[in-house]
């Protein structure tokens, strides 16, 4: 019968990965979401101009949904570790479990607090300390972003600990602990990866926008509704001032400019879809090349550290002087090699060492049991990942190409390309995770302690059935989440966004824009003594 | 106290176990009325009343679990042994609880922006299950740990039913009941006209049922443990540990005292009894302390033998001290930005 069964180390296996791939997937997204709304406020503020806000508050209440779903999923992870994990906990527990409790105490509370502030607007608190919120938001996301990815660093590459003879890894020294070698280019890497993530999300909803105007324009034209060829708009970017008509003239009578800034020019393709599709486009040129320089530090920083793995992302058995990059191959444990090799001769040694004929180990000549368990995850997971990131690269370019030329918003294949690339952020995130935690097998604290011997001692049966009752729940509850995501993404981002009318209650409340409790100046019938 | 430990060693595990139970204690506190208003949810049919309950918590449930979350890392930080036992331990419930708070956090979120009414309703049952189901199993798992913990050697080992006992049942029921308590106090506190009358006439059956189960489980207490009965039935503990039972008389008195008042017109009066029923919870959690002490796993380890390396303990606690002042006076801003009755006019949309 066992023959047929996961066992309890397999269940718990793939219990964590299915937990932490669904949590992951939100703060990829709202690491770089929060960010992103500090600057749309900061730019706001600073400018006065009406885009901004509208823009904010569209992406706000996203963000609330998001970042939700991040907070639930996320408390389960801070119990996984002691539910299925416990040998790893007890044991490493010292070392790790302070970068975690630093994690709660620095940025869980920062993010919960200032979040119900954020969402509850800007009329209870004024700008100046609504400002000062979204910031502090976004800087709990990055301080969470710092101790877990230093914590699960410290797993890669443990540095600054002892092991006691009862197999305990104790603290030695907190700095060689807290940066320890693995952990300066994994937390830049990621973090840019988060940003990429959201820039790529932004684009795409901005493209879709762009592209769903330009249709109801050409039908709008066949229909003759509208006389005058599709004017093209070329050029016109309203992150360059100036280009728009003078704003006055496009004021609605008797509107006088409010403290919202001057109404904005409502010509030519939606101002705040253009908005979204520039900064991404900003975004993708800039960071998607730096983040290829990123990896490439990354992956030789593991070659230093963690030779095993980086022979399985390059799928290489045999330790060679010029190595080839294989660009694609069917790694084959059994067999020890890679079959149906597609490969450039000495490239590997190049990237890895830096030099043509630099000398890369092959898996041959480290010992098996320290060889990766799943060899073709890792080495497909890696290709993904560097796929979808030359796309990035290559989409950055074509947005600069055409924002050169002045075409930026309406070349219909770079918009539909751009929609297409929507989700690829989330992809490479997620093939990135699989690259290293798979690749780190079979060890939890590598070379110390087995991913065998770090298991809770449950039984299979009590993991599969919570596992079992996990993907029912994800599915559902997540599911339902993204699907509304997905119709939020649908709606046309629109002047005065998320305005409440006046003499309203205002909107408020922790996780939920919902309004809930009466504007300060008016605090309903307080204290009526 | 153990003789054999003297400086740090001593001293820091005393702290943190002081510090982790403050911890707990302000989750059970906090969640605890916002886990109560989904329990509620079955007593309040109206959808405008539903709205208005949920829109009270709304700003504060978020920051509320993250008690959990301090309780649950902090443990790995600090006492990592006992977070090793004891979540295998509870492996079931503390899952089902998981799940439960998933489902209501997310409700949170979704049940405003559900579209039609069979939508709403779906995400109605989610939060009032989900809150029902996560307030049942911590209390199950309170139960079970209570009751004592099979341990060999630095691991947990019982089977993957051990938790389902008729104690832990008992305590399971009574928490949800408690967590009613609290919910329909803060709705008291926060609403007005018929949905306070409402919270007011729920108020008095679910603390009533509250009183029942504190008089029960301590009934059974001592029984469980033979350290229990020593601590609480033997001179001279007895005189020591008597003013609980007696402080818990008097609030339940005050509590029914306050209750007959309510006027619902604002003010100190309607907070007094969601703050006598918080005071119940904080004697009943004092009353557990007095049975434990100083078991952080019973009857295996203490806070000292569980406890991690005093470089672990001292690393994090120079945060913690920094920190957490920091986190309750914005936690405190956060409560007062939103202070006030809310109306069925704050409703959605």
């Amino acid at each position: 019968m066992e023959t047929f069964l996961p066992s309890a180390l397999d269940l718990a296996r793939f219990q964590f990965a299915f937990v932490v791939v669904w949590h992951f997937l939100f703060p990829a997204f709202t690491i770089g979401l929060a960010s992103y709304l500090a600057v749309l406020e900061a730019l706001w503020l600073w400018t006065g101009r009406a885009v901004f806000l509208d823009t904010y508050r569209y992406w706000l209440k996203i963000f609330a949904v998001a970042f939700a779903m991040g907070v639930v999923s996320g408390l389960v992870m801070s119990y996984q570790f002691g539910t299925n994990w416990s040998v790893l906990s007890e044991r490493a527990g010292p070392v790790i479990g302070p970068l975690m409790a630093y994690e709660v105490l620095t940025a869980f509370f920062l993010e919960a607090g200032f979040l119900g502030v954020m969402l509850f607007g800007m009329e209870r608190v004024g700008k100046g300390l609504h400002m000062l919120a979204t910031a502090l938001v976004a800087t709990g996301t990055f301080f969470s972003a710092f101790w877990i990815l230093s914590a699960n660093s410290w797993l890669h590459t443990p540095a600054g600990f002892e092991l006691l003879s009862d197999g305990r890894f104790v603290p030695a020294d907190w700095w060689a602990i807290i940066f320890n070698p693995s952990f300066p280019f994994r937390l830049a890497h990621t973090v840019t990866g988060a940003y990429l993530t959201t820039a790529l999300i932004v684009g795409a909803v901005g493209a879709w926008h762009l592209l769903r105007e330009r249709q109801g324009r050409r039908e709008r034209h066949d229909a003759g509704m509208e006389s005058v060829a599709d004017p093209g708009w070329p050029g016109r970017s309203i992150l360059e001032p100036g280009t728009g008509q003078p704003a006055a003239a496009q004021s609605r009578p008797g509107s006088a400019p409010t403290e919202r800034g001057e109404e904005e020019s409502e010509a030519g393709p939606n101002p705040r879809a253009r908005l979204m599709f520039s900064m991404a486009m900003w975004m993708l040129l800039v960071v998607a090349p730096v983040q290829a320089v990123l990896g490439d530090l990354h992956g030789t920083n593991t070659f230093q550290h963690q030779p095993a793995k980086v022979a399985a992302m390059e799928g290489h058995f045999e330790t060679e002087r010029g190595a080839p990059s294989i660009l694609f191959g069917i790694p084959d444990a059994a067999e020890e090699r890679t079959r149906m090799q597609v490969a450039i001769p000495r490239l590997a040694s190049l990237y890895l060492t830096h030099s043509w004929n630099g000398e890369v180990r092959g898996l041959k000549d480290i010992p098996r049991d320290h060889w990766p368990t799943n060899l073709p995850l890792v080495f497909f997971a890696f290709r993904v990942m560097v796929g979808l990131g030359l796309l990035m690269i290559a989409l950055g370019l074509a947005g600069g190409v055409m924002r050169w030329r002045g075409r930026l918003y309406d070349t219909p294949w770079m918009l539909r390309w751009a929609t297409l690339m929507g989700p690829a952020g989330l992809v490479a995130v997620t093939a990135g995770w699989i690259v290293t935690e798979a690749g780190r097998q079979p060890f939890t604290v590598y070379d110390h302690l087995r991913t065998a011997d770090s298991v809770s001692p449950v039984a299979a049966p009590a993991v599969a059935t919570s596992l079992a009752a996990f993907i029912v729940v994800y599915f559902v509850v997540f599911g339902a989440g993204i699907w509304y995501l997905l119709k939020l993404f649908r709606q046309t981002p629109k002047p005065h966004e998320g305005t409440p009318p006046k003499d309203q209650p205002i909107r408020t409340a922790g996780i939920t824009p919902a309004p809930s409790v009466q504007a300060g100046s008016n605090p309903g019938p307080q204290p009526a003594e | 106290m153990p003789t054999d430990l003297s400086g740090w060693a001593l001293w820091l595990p005393l702290v943190w176990a002081a510090l982790i139970a403050l911890a707990v204690l302000l989750y059970v506190c906090m969640d605890g009325f916002d886990l109560g208003i989904g329990i509620l949810f079955p007593f309040m049919r109206e959808k405008a009343d539903r709205d208005v309950a949920v829109n009270s918590v709304a700003p504060v449930w978020d920051g509320n679990e993250t008690w959990l979350v301090m309780g649950g890392g902090g443990l790995l930080a600090v006492f990592p042994l006992a977070y090793a036992v004891v979540l295998p331990a509870l492996y079931m419930p503390l899952i089902l609880m998981l799940l439960a708070l998933v489902f209501r956090g997310v409700a949170f979120e979704m049940r405003f922006r559900a579209e039609g009414h069979r939508g709403q309703r779906w995400w109605d049952r989610a939060f009032s299950w989900g809150s029902m189901t996560a307030a049942f199993m911590q209390g199950i798992a309170l139960g079970a740990f209570v009751q004592g913990i099979e341990v060999q050697g630095r691991a947990y080992a019982g089977g993957w039913w051990d938790w389902l006992t008729p104690f832990s049942v008992l305590t399971g029921v009574a928490l949800v009941i408690g967590y009613g308590m609290l919910g329909a106090c803060w709705l008291l506190w926060k609403t007005q006209g018929p949905l306070h009358r409402r919270a007011a006439a729920l108020a008095r059956p679910f603390a009533l049922g509250t009183v029942a189960a504190i008089i029960l489980v301590s009934a059974i207490m001592p029984f469980l443990q033979p350290a229990f009965a020593e601590r609480w039935l033997t001179v001279p503990n007895i005189f020591y540990a008597a003013p609980v039972p007696l402080l818990v008389a008097i609030f339940v008195w005050r509590f029914f005292h306050a209750l007959a008042q309510d006027t619902g017109q604002g003010g100190i009066a309607d907070a007094r009894p969601f703050l006598l029923a918080l005071g119940l919870f904080v004697l009943s959690y004092v009353g557990l302390g007095i049975s434990l002490w100083p078991m952080i796993v019973p009857p295996a380890f203490t806070i000292w033998q569980a406890a991690a390396p005093p470089a672990s303990q001292k690393f994090v606690l120079v945060g913690a001290a920094v920190l957490i002042p920091v986190i309750l006076t914005y936690t405190g801003y956060v409560y007062w930005l939103f202070r006030g009755k809310v109306t069925t006019e704050t409703g959605y949309h």
